[in-house]
């Protein structure tokens, strides 16, 4: 800076220095210009809705009216008042339990199939990926009423082998067990291949080592195969959770009303969000549940990731 | 993402799968189309219609159930309006209709030219009357019945819907199952033998199954329930709108009565759901209470069952169930040529066809006495004189139910309780106790 108020006088000498100071600009900032495309779209489409909705949660704000009177907490302190509330978090983590835990160890094992010497390799796993090619509505349309409670398909058969019909929509577990099928149907496939892609970086030199020593097929998988595999089941593991915290598509067309059951037998918390925001029209208190259901997947996400870290890495030391 | 599959549902699938299979051989090319076409898809059916000037103008209407709008209707006006295109959107239930029309409202944009809407939650949009288009011909604002126009009235005297059908309540049942019970099967012997008040028509159901009926009486404690209720006239809000659901007798009582009939009497199938369109067909129960656009959604939805027919009776009195209004959003983009098929569609010619496709019993005055009303049968229902039998169904009411702002929430709540009740999950009691948390819980 001082050399250009030295020679200020000087035009042309200006002018270089002037070019100078573009230079040094050009390297100090056109990286951040660079990378900036992504922190933007991040900024427009993650981060200002986040924050935009943790301000609408502070109000009252009438779907249609718009914002109200300011509020405070008081819709978190409404919120955690609600039975309703308590009822979606509990089928939130029921349904997101039973559907992520047999889903990812049938995608394991899918996967661990597909990674073995088979004919037809490329038929097997475009088979695998067919169920998420289908359109989740039209998925959950075919299998609630496959789970109707009178003249399904399923308590049909169960009639015919002798065992009661299940009330799929009116008791809670077993309505949970119903939506958890439909989406393990559409995301086993999806993740299985993702976890093959994962198996197959995996130098096939460590199993022929392991075949020398002696090492069957079962603990080959579980001290070669899981540890490798550690970063993809850390991505996987994620996504399936944020994904199965966050369902809506199978309870919300799980019935006619889409309310999530008279008892809010199948009521998940993003359903619970949409009652309050589109049924009752009280946007304020369905802005609290999302920030409520963001900090419950940023806590489970953190949890899951030391856990699986944990797992992975202990069984790769007794490898 | 519902609502947008729901609405281009019936739009265009068919041309986007004819463009996959003929223009790609590659599989990798084939998927990135699919993809794009099914975006494309969802696309038109939430956006309007970005037609140009001198272009066609394409006009969308979104209806529920069944308002008797066939494909033939519409190319009726089609045909005599060049340059208009009509896409037509059923969504399944009234509630579904009613959900995409508050967050589409709510938005500012997304919603079809006309929209249908129900008289349960009519209260609740006319908060809101400003942002539609009122109808302004004098002629037409003078088509209707008095109350049906001015439930659709706002403060400022603006009309914003534009009456489609009402909803007079009769009685439908199963003459063949009647038969096999020992009951009578005409229709004439049967309206006698209905006749009376709701307890009598819990009593002829237990002789019905006391008679070895099949099945049930009735098809659900919900459906029954809307005929109680709808005979009360400040159910769950005074004429001012407060709330008094949670104290007023009439109300707890209803709740009572039906579901201590249900328990024996019900099919237990929850109206509207899976089991409950199996139930029309298969005879899961020999009744249930008809208002005229029902006869429709019977017929429709199980095509190949005999042994419906109609009887000109409804317990204690008469009744209105349901009827519905067309309206134009402001957000129109065209909202002149929408306005204008708004008019045409509730005009009492068209509104007789209506009829005659779905039972859509007419709300415009210039249609009662006419032969096309008067003598109307309905092959399906045994060639029921259905014209005669609703127009005395509707002589036949007496009570106009006041439908405030909380109408909606609170009856949904109720419908709740009752269904808890009929699966099981909880005793009357139970239900009632938490259907008063519920209604504390909508202020």
């Amino acid at each position: 800076m001082g050399t250009a108020t030295r020679i200020r006088p000087d035009r042309s000498a200006r002018r270089i220095a002037f070019s100078q100071r573009l230079g040094r600009w050009d390297i100090r900032v056109s990286p951040y210009l660079y990378i900036s495309p992504f922190f933007i779209l991040f900024a427009v489409v993650g981060l200002f809705p986040l924050l935009y909705t943790g301000w609408v949660a502070l109000h009252q704000w009438h779907l249609i009216g718009g914002q109200g009177d300011f509020v405070g907490f008081d819709n978190f302190v409404f919120l955690f008042g609600q039975r309703h509330f308590w009822l979606a978090l509990r089928n939130t983590f029921s349904i997101f339990l039973i559907s992520t835990i047999p889903q990812l160890v049938f995608a394991i094992i899918i996967a661990a199939m597909l990674d073995t010497n088979l004919r037809a390799k490329t038929l097997w796993r475009m088979g695998v990926l067919l169920p998420y090619v289908v359109m989740p509505v039209a998925v959950t349309l075919i299998f609630s009423n496959m789970f109707a409670d009178k003249y399904g398909l399923v308590n049909t058969l169960l009639g015919q082998v002798g065992l009661g019909p299940v009330g799929f929509h009116s008791d809670a577990f077993s309505s949970h067990i119903a939506i958890a099928t439909m989406v393990n149907f559409r995301w086993t496939g999806y993740n299985a291949l993702i976890l093959l892609a994962g198996m197959q970086a995996i130098p096939r030199d460590y199993y022929e080592a392991a075949t020398i020593d002696g090492a069957g097929r079962i603990r080959q998988f579980f001290s070669i195969t899981i540890p490798q595999l550690r970063p993809t089941l850390i991505f996987v593991i994620i996504m399936s959770t944020i994904g199965g915290l966050q369902i809506f598509d199978e309870p919300r067309l799980y019935d006619q009303f889409g309310q999530g059951g008279a008892d809010g037998q199948w009521m998940t918390l993003t359903i619970y969000l949409y009652n309050l925001g589109w049924g009752q029209l009280e946007f304020g208190r369905a802005a609290a549940v999302a920030w409520l259901l963001f900090v419950v997947i940023v806590i489970i996400g953190a949890l899951n990731y030391f856990i699986t870290k944990r797992i992975a890495s202990s069984e790769g030391a007794a490898e | 993402m519902t609502i947008a599959w729901e609405r281009s549902h019936g739009s265009s699938p068919i041309h986007a799968h004819k463009g996959v299979t003929v223009s790609t051989s590659r599989r990798t090319t084939a998927v990135a189309i699919a993809g794009a076409a099914a975006f494309a898809l969802i696309a038109t059916g939430c956006a309007g219609s970005p037609a140009s000037d001198g272009e066609d103008i394409t006009l969308t209407i979104a209806t529920f159930n069944d308002f008797g709008y066939t494909d033939e209707l519409l190319a009726e006006y089609e045909d005599a309006n060049p340059g208009i295109k009509i896409v037509h959107n059923k969504a399944a239930t009234s509630n579904d209709a009613r959900e995409n029309m508050f967050t589409k409202l709510g938005a500012g944009s997304g919603l079809s030219d006309i929209e249908a809407i129900e008289v349960d939650w009519l209260a609740e949009l006319m908060q809101y009357s400003d942002k539609f288009v009122p109808v302004t011909d004098s002629d037409t604002k003078d088509r209707w019945v008095d109350w049906k126009a001015a439930a659709a009235t706002d403060a400022d005297g603006n009309l914003i819907g534009y009456g489609t059908d009402i909803g007079p309540e009769a009685v439908c049942y199963r003459a063949d199952l009647f038969e096999a019970a020992g009951l009578p099967t005409e229709r004439d012997e049967v309206a006698a033998l209905l006749e009376g008040d709701w307890e009598h028509y819990y009593d002829v159901g237990e002789d019905y199954l006391a008679g070895g009926g099949t099945g049930a009486w009735f098809d659900s404690a919900g459906a029954t329930y809307q005929g109680v209720i709808n005979q009360i006239e400040n159910a769950y809000e005074k004429n001012d709108g407060t709330v008094i659901a949670a104290e007023n007798p009439e109300v707890k009582e209803a709740f009572y009565s039906v579901l201590e009939a249900s328990s024996t009497l019900s099919a237990h199938l929850g109206q509207w759901g899976d089991d409950w369109f199996a139930g029309l067909a298969n005879g899961a129960y020999a009744t249930m209470l008809c208002p005229g656009w029902m006869l429709g959604v019977i017929s429709g939805n199980a095509p190949d069952t005999t042994g419906w027919d109609v009887a000109n009776v409804f317990p204690n009195g008469g009744g209105n169930w349901g009827g519905s209004y067309l309206t134009v959003p402001k957000q129109s983009a065209h909202p002149e040529e929408a306005s204008a098929l708004a008019s045409w569609l509730t005009a009492p010619e068209q509104q007789l066809k209506a009829f005659a496709n779905a039972g859509t019993f007419p709300s415009q005055q210039a249609t009662y006495g006419d032969s096309a009303l008067e003598d109307a049968t309905n092959e399906y229902f045994n060639n029921a004189p259905v014209g005669s039998i609703l127009t005395e169904r509707s002589k036949a009411i007496t009570v106009a139910p006041f439908k405030g702002v909380k109408y909606f929430p609170i009856n949904d709540a109720l419908q709740k309780a009752l269904t808890r009740v009929e699966d099981g999950t909880q005793s009357i009691d139970q239900s009632w106790e938490q259907f008063l948390a519920d209604v504390a819980a909508l202020s």
